[in-house]
């Protein structure tokens, strides 16, 4: 199989803090690939580096085939409330003749069972459907790379499994090259086809690991499957790695202080 | 149909009070509403050479007044409202000429223009540029990071980020600052017709004042009210079209 992403020796620094650490790893076609880590590791800084929203300090981010779309976390702020659900399912497609555009859309909105509300408003819909419309949206403008950042964490747990099985579902239907940033373990190992597990900051890789799950899961029996536990647990104790318990020594100690100042003052 | 009765009441009620007080004094200053609303129908209504020689330019100048003022005013907020730079450089200029009282520039576009539509125009243009500029600018600004984020992601077309993303994201402010001129615009066409210039609603008051027509004087001022109460009802049912994408309330939301 081919590498729809190369990245290589990627890192970041903003001013004095080092974000990244050189991060190398290859995303292949039709893999989906969780990139997990400890919250505030700079999963953020890495999706933004491999979209081109922000350049890197250095390293190369190589991506075959000309564009990637992303599926924000913050559903309700990446849509367009002044268009319609079709209308921002539309929105990257302008470059299209209008009827190719229509009708991508509308096969993007049956894809992820939303033909219904087509005309509906994004705001009129609950937050898991709205989500749908997103995962739609980046569906329709066929990117060679779907980037998710924490695609599933502003959502209820019942709707979080639906997205799960939906992406699960769209990716095999139409071969979807994705790579989900995420920092909830269970997660990266239900989705992922394999797991790039990131230190603390500045983030740097820790292991890469293969989910030695079959492709098709279930939320019931795929997460009391013995290899999902076993793999669950390694990433839980991987991801320790990342955070000394010296700093939270030392946060202790310093919340202590503060604390016997504000009482002394 | 009780909420229209409730909302006018008030209103109704004035009315009639000076109706009445006004009859019973026979104040030549002050005429009871009956005589005014005749006056208003004889000399605004009823005399066609009235129509085309007054309101009609009147109105004309105040909304290509307003209307230019919208354009570049929007044009320029947009610009600069998306630009950091171009604001720091901009902005105490922009402050520094909103705090001109509009009609303090009157004698001076006589100057430059002489008496006449140039110079009215200028007014109103100079005068009511601001609330649509300010208003932009903090709009275009407002656009939430994610929503550049998105755009940038899909490399969309600089036109459609323009009018695509920024115009309507910024479009309820810009609405907000689209009624602030229209109501500016009535007034700077009213005095910038009371100087030099024998046409319009603005000189007519001041005629009528000079003739002792006391009537006709109030007759102006009540067809100034029945104008401003008429464009600013036309322009909130545009803007509530125009804005009819806008989530109404938090527990439609999630209906």
């Amino acid at each position: 199989m081919s590498n729809m992403l190369e990245v290589a020796d990627l890192g970041h620094t903003y001013g004095d803090y080092e974000a990244i650490g050189g991060l190398t790893f290859t995303v292949r076609a039709g893999e989906l690939v969780c990139v997990v880590g400890p919250s505030g590791c700079g999963k953020s800084t890495l999706l933004r580096t491999i979209s081109g929203l922000i350049a890197p300090s250095r390293g190369d981010v190589s991506l075959k085939g000309s564009h990637l779309a992303v599926v924000f976390q913050d559903y309700s702020r990446s849509l367009f409330p002044w268009l319609s659900v079709q209308g921002n399912v539309e929105f990257p497609l302008r470059k299209l003749p209008r009827a190719e555009r229509r009708a991508r859309a509308a096969e993007a909105l049956e894809w992820v069972g939303l033909g219904a509300a087509a005309r509906k408003r994004p705001w009129q819909l609950s937050g898991g459907m709205q989500q749908r419309v997103a995962i739609a949206r980046a569906l329709a403008y066929r990117p060679a790379l779907l980037l998710m950042d924490e695609p599933f964490a502003s959502v209820d747990a019942q709707t979080r499994f639906e997205l799960e099985d939906l992406l699960l579902r769209v990716r095999r239907e139409h071969d979807t090259t994705v790579l989900v940033v995420t920092h909830d373990i269970d997660e990266s190992v239900y989705l992922g086809d394999r797991i790039l597990v990131l230190s603390g900051s500045p983030a740097r890789l820790v292991a890469d690991l293969d989910v030695p799950l079959p492709a098709e899961r279930d939320q019931v029996t795929t997460r009391t499957d013995e290899a999902f536990v076993a793999l669950r647990s390694k990433v839980a104790r991987l991801l320790n790695v990342g955070k000394p318990s010296m700093d939270v020594e030392k946060w202790a100690a310093a919340e202590r202080e503060s604390l016997s100042e504000t009482v002394s003052s | 149909m009780s909420r229209f009765f409730q909302r006018w009441t008030v209103f109704a009620g004035l009315v009639v009070v000076w109706q009445v007080l006004g009859t019973l004094a026979e104040d030549p200053f002050f005429p009871p509403p009956s005589d005014i609303v005749t006056a208003a129908w004889d000399w605004w209504v009823l005399e066609p050479r009235n129509v085309t020689e007054h309101i009609l330019p009147s109105v004309t100048r105040l909304l290509s007044g307003w209307a230019i003022a919208s354009v570049v005013g929007i044009a320029l907020g947009m610009l600069l409202g998306r630009s950091d730079r171009a604001m720091e450089y901009a902005g105490p200029l922009l402050v520094f000429l909103r705090s001109i009282p509009p009609p303090a520039l009157v004698p001076v576009f006589l100057l430059l223009f002489q008496a006449g539509t140039s110079m009215q125009l200028a007014t109103i243009v100079f005068g009511v540029i601001w609330p649509v500029l300010l208003n932009t600018v903090d709009g275009a600004r407002s656009v939430d990071v994610t929503k550049v984020d998105t755009s940038a992601v899909f490399r969309i077309p600089r036109h459609q980020w323009v009018l695509g993303v920024v115009l309507p994201a910024a479009s309820p402010k810009i609405f907000a600052g689209l009624r602030v001129s229209l109501s500016l615009s009535l007034v700077l066409m009213v005095i910038s017709e009371l100087v030099g210039t024998d046409n319009g609603i603005g000189s007519q008051l001041m005629q009528a004042q000079r003739e002792f027509d006391y009537t006709r004087m109030w007759a102006g001022i009540v067809l100034l009210g029945v104008l401003g109460y008429g464009l600013n009802t036309a322009l909130l049912a545009v803007e509530r079209r125009a804005l009819a994408w806008q989530p109404r309330s938090r527990d439609e939301q999630h209906a």
